[in-house]
């Protein structure tokens, strides 16, 4: 298929060079392409939904007359990264999440770094995300971020960008996987002849680190699910049965004596490890939101008592707040001593007198974003709003500050894309995943997210995004 | 295994047996219709009645052409247990216990569902001759019975499936042959007819016994079709057979390797079983056919009670309280 006339525009495009070029990483792809036809190539992609549709690949989505279930779009041109680049990006990403764990940990405990005025307390001890329950406890191996996928770009300079840190219960692994077995089929020979670095054992090694969470010799796992109304809902069952373990709603469980038990046809048995896709403020209706029909009663008890791992530790939302975000170079120069690897994105608190009256002045040039919202919701992109949109945000964050911040647009680097119209650059981003176990991981692999229409910035699944599999070349 | 994760495959088993159920009783009845005279055709009415769902079928329509009828059993979404609803009842459970299917067999389920929007889509109520579809629809079951064999342990979560299976199949078999039954008895000067033999090949087919029965029976006689219907002992889909499977399937649950009954459903269907084991046709025929069967639908009901009292209700730690399925 053709690629000539193909634009790579201002952008930085992954498979091209600006004068057109095809990078390194991507000739042997290319050479794929040139001798597949364009019919053959929509054929691939035909076969490609195809096969998610009938593996039942679906997310959930509400206020949309389309159904309750959709398919997440997978562009069968893959995102490649060389390898020296992922070298980097791995470095970074071990740093960060070593330096947020001992951050989670300090400001439940000592609080060091906010005596030392490093990260202002205000904005820890009174984010809706700081746990007063947690406070004085460690997790158990004093690990809080188990499961972190972070979001990133590349921008115009050809450099990675850390866009946030979602230390949340992340969603998005198993499109990584599913996504990787789909696309095998499509290039069987280009795996043998290129190597592609294999994403398929993540569920062994999230077993083996939830596992690492108990003493108990043969720790029983569980994967626990909000229920099959969640968006996310095919996920948590596919990890379930990739890791050969129970998923339970919070009906199944029950707690006595600060112990929790599944209820099964064989009577109670004691659960040991929880990998919760459940929020902290749900899991427990006796510590948190006493309105929560998620959860289990008792179940935060059970945890201060040691009796049940978590998986993420409740409390860590407050690291991933956009306005804590801003700190994270400070915090790793903090307790680790080293320069940050990975670039934040330059970040104008709203809160801070200075930076506010930047933003509104520049608020046309700026993404501005709610420091507590997720999904694209929420969220100011300058130069593509109208002239009310600007006025409305200035009104929305002279009302409450603190809940605003502001980058610079920040260019996304595109990769050709399948459309109807050709091959066509499409704006993504990328979200590999970082297991913390007996070592910090990072998973050689990553959801990559595509704006699917043509020059949107917007990547989220709920608002038109696709995805595509990411190779990572030895 | 996890109670809520029992009761999802046993309904599993049960939705998945009905659907493959209608999907077979409409193929042999449109076979039938056409072996008709043609003043007879249309013979749609005790196929309704025989799903126990006329009340409701009359509610919605006037009369029982051929097109009104299929759309009621296979895509009427009003009708719960047209075979688009059980269908996807029976995906809604699989995709709820997912994790305790092999991928193949969720992904059966899957296209299954699929394969039934794909005929609402084009309306295949509508075709001269839709019976391909249904063979499409009975085959993709059977396919995903025969992956489900080879494929799963042998262990709880396969016992429930089957328990669920043939509970409902014993319910089927009872249903039709109750409805076929007496639409076929008072036509006795028919008896050897060829119009009479139609009518109890068709029955035959509809559970699939035509030709077992022929090995066994040779001639068609209304005795002996309610004695192989009932009680054979080695045909899949007699009430016995499915009462006796379903038995040691309730015995493999619970580890019972003795005999007699650990609990309230096994002790009933116990009784039930040898109930079937021992009876004689003549007595159940003198005892009235359609008793006897409306009898045994109720015992069916309460041992699928028993059931879910003995393995699937969990201990509400909210208030909330989960609702049963039928």
């Amino acid at each position: 298929m053709k690629t000539e006339g193909y634009k790579s525009g201002e952008h930085y495009d992954e498979m091209f060079t600006p004068e057109g070029k095809t990078r390194a990483h991507y000739l042997e792809f290319s050479e794929t392409l040139k001798k597949t036809t364009a019919k053959k190539m929509h054929h691939l992609q035909f076969s490609a939904n195809q096969t998610q549709r009938s593996m039942g690949m679906t997310f959930n989505v509400y206020h949309d007359n389309q159904g309750l279930e959709k398919i997440l779009h997978l562009d069968i041109i893959p995102r490649i990264i060389p390898n020296e680049e992922w070298r980097k990006l791995e470095a970074g990403l071990k740093q960060r999440t070593n330096a947020l764990n001992m951050f989670l940990q300090d400001i439940y405990n000592e609080r060091k770094i906010l005596k030392d005025g490093i990260v202002p307390s205000d904005l820890i001890l009174k984010s809706k995300d700081y746990l007063e329950a947690c406070v004085g406890l460690t997790p158990p191996k004093g690990i809080w971020c188990h499961i972190t996928g972070t979001d990133l770009v590349k921008a115009k300079d050809g450099e990675y960008y850390i866009l946030e840190d979602n230390l949340r219960c992340p969603s998005g692994v198993s499109y990584m996987l599913e996504s990787r077995e789909i696309i095998k089929r499509a290039y069987p020979q280009l795996f043998y002849k290129r190597g592609v670095m294999p994403v398929s054992n993540y569920p062994a090694k999230l077993l083996r680190m939830l596992q690492n969470l108990s003493d108990k010799p043969k720790p029983v796992v569980g994967v626990l699910t909000p229920g099959i109304y969640n968006s996310a809902y095919y996920e948590h069952s596919y990890l379930a049965l990739q890791m050969g373990v129970e998923l339970v709603s919070g009906v199944d469980l029950i707690v006595e004596n600060k112990i929790v038990y599944m209820q099964t046809t064989q009577g109670l048995q004691q659960i040991d490890v929880l990998y919760r896709r459940i929020d902290d403020t749900f899991l427990d209706p006796l510590t948190f939101n006493p309105d929560s029909m998620l959860g289990v009663p008792g179940l935060f008890e059970a945890y201060k008592a040691g009796n049940i791992a978590l998986a993420n530790a409740p409390g860590t939302g407050v690291a991933d707040d956009k306005a804590v975000y801003a700190y994270v170079p400070k915090i790793i120069k903090y307790y680790l001593n080293e320069e940050p690897i990975l670039n934040n994105v330059p970040t104008y608190l709203c809160r801070e007198e200075a930076d506010r009256q930047y933003v509104l002045d520049h608020i046309d040039e700026l993404v501005v974003k709610e420091t507590n919202a997720a999904g694209g919701y929420g969220m100011l992109i300058g130069p593509k709003a109208t002239k009310e949109e600007h006025d409305k945000f200035r009104e929305l964050i002279k009302g409450n500050p603190t809940n605003y911040i502001a980058q610079p647009t920040l260019s996304l680097s595109t990769v050709p894309t399948l459309t109807e119209d050709g091959i066509e650059g499409r704006h993504v981003d990328l979200r590999p995943y970082i297991l913390y176990g007996q070592e910090i991981e990072v998973i050689p692999g990553a959801l990559t997210r595509v704006a699917l229409k043509k020059g949107s910035l917007v990547v989220n699944s709920s608002q038109g995004g696709g995805s595509k599999d990411t190779w990572v070349l030895y | 295994m996890l109670s809520r994760v029992a009761n999802h495959i046993y309904w599993l088993g049960r939705y998945l047996e009905r659907a493959e159920n209608y999907a077979r009783f409409i193929d042999v009845n449109f076979n039938l219709m056409q072996d008709l005279p043609v003043d007879m055709k249309e013979q749609w009415m005790p196929l309704v009645a025989a799903t126990g769902d006329l009340e409701l079928y009359n509610q919605h329509n006037d009369g029982f052409d051929s097109k009104k009828v299929l759309f009621f059993l296979a895509f009427d979404e009003r009708n719960p247990n047209s075979i688009l609803s059980t269908v996807r009842s029976a995906r809604e459970n699989a995709r709820i216990i997912r994790e305790n299917l092999s991928k193949e067999t969720w992904e059966k389920s899957n296209e299954l569902y699929y394969m039934l929007l794909e005929g609402v889509e084009k309306k295949i109520w509508k075709k001269e001759d839709p019976r391909a579809f249904f063979e499409k629809v009975k085959n993709q079951i059977l396919l995903l019975y025969g992956i489900a064999d080879s494929s799963l342990a042998r262990t709880e979560g396969w016992y429930f499936r089957q328990l669920g299976q043939f509970l409902e199949r014993a319910d089927k078999t009872s249903r039709i042959l109750d409805v076929k039954y007496h639409i076929l008895l008072p036509s006795e000067d028919e008896i050897g007819t060829p119009l009479d033999f139609l009518h109890w090949m068709a029955l035959l087919k509809s559970v699939t016994a035509f030709n077992t029965y022929r090995r066994v029976y040779g001639n068609i006689a209304p005795a002996s079709v309610v004695e192989f219907l009932v009680m054979n002992k080695y045909f899949p889909r007699s009430i016995y057979y499915c009462i006796k499977e379903a038995e040691s399937c309730l015995h493999h649950i619970s580890g019972n390797s003795e005999g007699g009954f650990n609990n309230s459903a096994e002790r009933a269907i116990g009784e039930l079983r040898s109930k079937l084991e021992f009876g004689d046709v003549g007595e159940i025929i003198a005892y009235g056919l359609h008793e006897y069967l409306d009898e045994l639908q109720i015992k069916i009901n309460s041992i699928s009670n028993c059931i879910n009292s003995n393995y699937f209700i969990i201990r509400d730690n909210f208030s909330s309280q989960s609702t049963p399925q039928e």
